[in-house]
């Protein structure tokens, strides 16, 4: 059935998450099977999404509400990998926490499946209850470890992500009661019709829209929770919620603002909230980010920066109608590249603490002579998360800022720059300190194989895209180019 | 006096201020858990509204809508509550404000 073909890498993550369970149950002390389990699924998942990509049969299911393309297909790989990296680099800390390893397992794949819903959704319910779905699972991922903190994070965390939830369903509720249909493309028919004579009705709900994806993806005003979750919950999970939630709702933003809303006299609205954003997120974390000494709290103020990197693409995009395909596949580009750097840099976070048993940025003095791989790599991520050659992340950075000049947005552009110098400095401090600093303690760390894995995929993903970038290029550019061609 | 549409937008409007004040002011963790409950009825109510007095063929999708609205929010609050014990057990108080071993 082309139903079931549409949804099959999402239902084989759903299934997965289902095996999981079910192994535990049925074969307990063979728990060490339960992570690969997972892979499997996820592996399932990426060949089913290249079997669609081979095909090119792309389409819409389920009465328009979902769709497959080049976008859905682009995003359904990045969720794939993250999560599969994700999973590898958790199995030694799950190990270790001892406790109800399956559902740990069985929460990371439903939340994946939720992102994978996301990537094709193309109906208001669809969007509402995909991010319900891979959200619900991460707060109770959030609250999870033994932690006194990481149960104050998952509170956090769910009590704000809620109040997210409820601004994003009140703005959906009114694109709803104007053009009289859930559909993305209704509603983009809608607006198109009488959208001139209701101005004030879309902006309140374009508003609302952008507050609830807003704190999805950790742009200031929607920021506060961050820095706080990201120390408090468990690494392995700080680094997939750094990750997963915020490149899904990048793409479920360009889908309803580009799709549904793309109308030219609403996109000059947007298109300033856009830049606005961009420009104080970068600023509010990269300074911010220069004043933390735990490395979580770090990441987590360069991940807001981050955010404003996107949001640079996303301006573009609205300000410059025609030259869509420049914006959009800027920011589908730094998707791939943040996701694979953020991930490098978190999971070198996890090995590290995990033997130091520290997250101080004080505690890393002299890493080069305990740990030389470790070092390595995570110096290579920060340095591509800075956006200097030879990484991924300057390549993301450089298509970014052009689609921004194209765009005539260089003032924004001005912005970026000079918050790119503000990050390199704090990033190449740790770096520095990495390298040149003095170890209290001479011994040398062990690294868990499991770890040093996801680490080395991680980091090899930001090293071929940074050498050989053209391939995600391409394949970004093709991806946003199913929203310049309908 | 008949009603329309305005009226119920009216007061699904005031009804969502009113829980997004009670959810940001209220101190405890439970308590800010009932004001997004008031928001989330809130936009029920809202689509429901659209969905009775709106023309077109999309009636049903509000209905719909509704009543995904409310399964959501009962499985967000079942996860709240969970968490909310969790950290009841090892703190004694889900006051927010007492919660700041996250800070700087």
């Amino acid at each position: 059935m082309r139903e079931l073909d549409v949804v099959g890498p999402q239902l084989a993550v759903l299934l997965a998450a289902g095996a999981v369970l079910a192994w535990d149950a049925l074969a307990p002390p063979r728990r060490a099977a339960l992570p690969w389990i997972a892979l499997a699924g996820l592996a399932g998942a990426a060949a089913w999404t290249t079997a669609w990509a081979v095909r090119g049969d792309f389409g819409e299911a389920f009465e328009g509400t979902f769709s497959i393309d080049a976008f859905s297909v682009f995003f359904q790989y990045v969720f794939a990998g993250v999560t599969a990296i994700v999973v590898i680099a958790s199995i030694d800390w799950v190990e270790r926490e001892g406790r109800r390893q399956s559902e740990y397992y069985a929460l990371v794949l439903t939340a994946a499946a939720g992102l994978m819903f996301l990537a094709g959704a193309r109906d208001l319910i669809t969007i509402f209850l995909a991010l319900e779905l891979s959200s619900i699972p991460q707060y109770a991922l959030a609250g999870w470890g033994k932690d006194r903190r990481s149960g104050e994070a998952g509170v956090k965390y769910l009590l704000l992500g809620a109040i997210a939830s409820a601004l994003l369903l009140y703005g959906m509720a009114l694109l709803y009661g104007f053009s009289g249909s859930t559909l993305l493309t209704d509603i983009a028919a809608a607006v198109a019709e009488r959208g001139a004579d209701n101005r004030s009705l879309l902006a309140a709900a374009s508003v609302l829209l952008i507050a609830g994806f807003g704190f999805k993806m950790a742009v200031v005003p929607f920021q506060m929770w961050v820095p706080d979750v990201y120390q408090g919950a468990p690494t392995p999970v700080a680094a997939f919620l750094s990750v997963g939630s915020k490149a899904a709702a990048f793409a479920v933003v360009m889908r309803l603002f580009f799709e549904g809303l793309g109308e030219e006299f609403l996109s000059d609205d947007w298109a300033m909230i856009f830049a606005v954003v961009a420009a104080v997120s970068m600023t509010l974390g990269n300074v911010l980010a220069l004043v933390q000494r735990d490395i979580k709290r770090m990441l987590g103020y360069s991940s807001i920066a981050q955010a404003g990197n996107f949001m640079i693409g996303l301006a573009a995009v609205a300000v410059a109608g025609e030259r869509f395909v420049a914006g959009a596949s800027g920011v589908l580009l730094f998707v791939a590249a943040y996701a694979f750097t953020n991930l490098g840099a978190f999971i070198a976070v996890i090995a590290i603490s995990r033997r130091t048993g520290s997250d101080e940025i004080a505690s890393y003095a002299g890493l080069w002579r305990r740990a030389p791989l470790l070092a390595l790599a995570l110096a290579f991520c920060l340095v591509s998360l800075a956006g200097i050659p030879p990484t991924a992340g300057f390549w993301a950075k450089l298509y970014v800022f052009n689609a921004g000049v194209r765009a005539d947005l260089v003032w924004l552009v001005i912005v970026g720059v000079l918050n790119s110098v503000v990050s390199a400095y704090y990033y190449l401090a740790v770096v520095r300190r990495m390298f040149l600093g003095e170890a209290e303690d001479e011994r040398r760390l062990p690294v868990a194989p499991t770890v040093a894995l996801a680490l080395g995929v991680a980091t090899l993903g930001v090293l071929v895209f940074g050498i050989v970038p053209m391939p995600l290029v391409a394949a970004a550019r093709e991806a946003a180019a199913v929203f310049a061609g309908g | 006096m008949t009603l329309t549409l305005e009226h119920f937008l009216t007061v699904a409007a005031l009804l969502f201020c009113l829980g997004l004040v009670i959810a940001l002011s209220k101190r405890n963790a439970v308590g800010m858990l009932m004001g997004i409950e008031l928001m989330l009825n809130a936009v029920n109510l809202t689509l429901i509204a659209f969905s009775r007095f709106g023309s077109g063929g999309g009636a049903v999708a509000g209905h719909a809508f509704t009543a995904f609205v409310i399964t959501v929010a009962a499985a967000e609050a079942a996860v709240a509550l969970a968490l909310a014990v969790s950290v009841y057990r090892s703190r004694q108080t889900v006051e927010v404000d007492q919660l700041d071993l996250l800070k700087l």
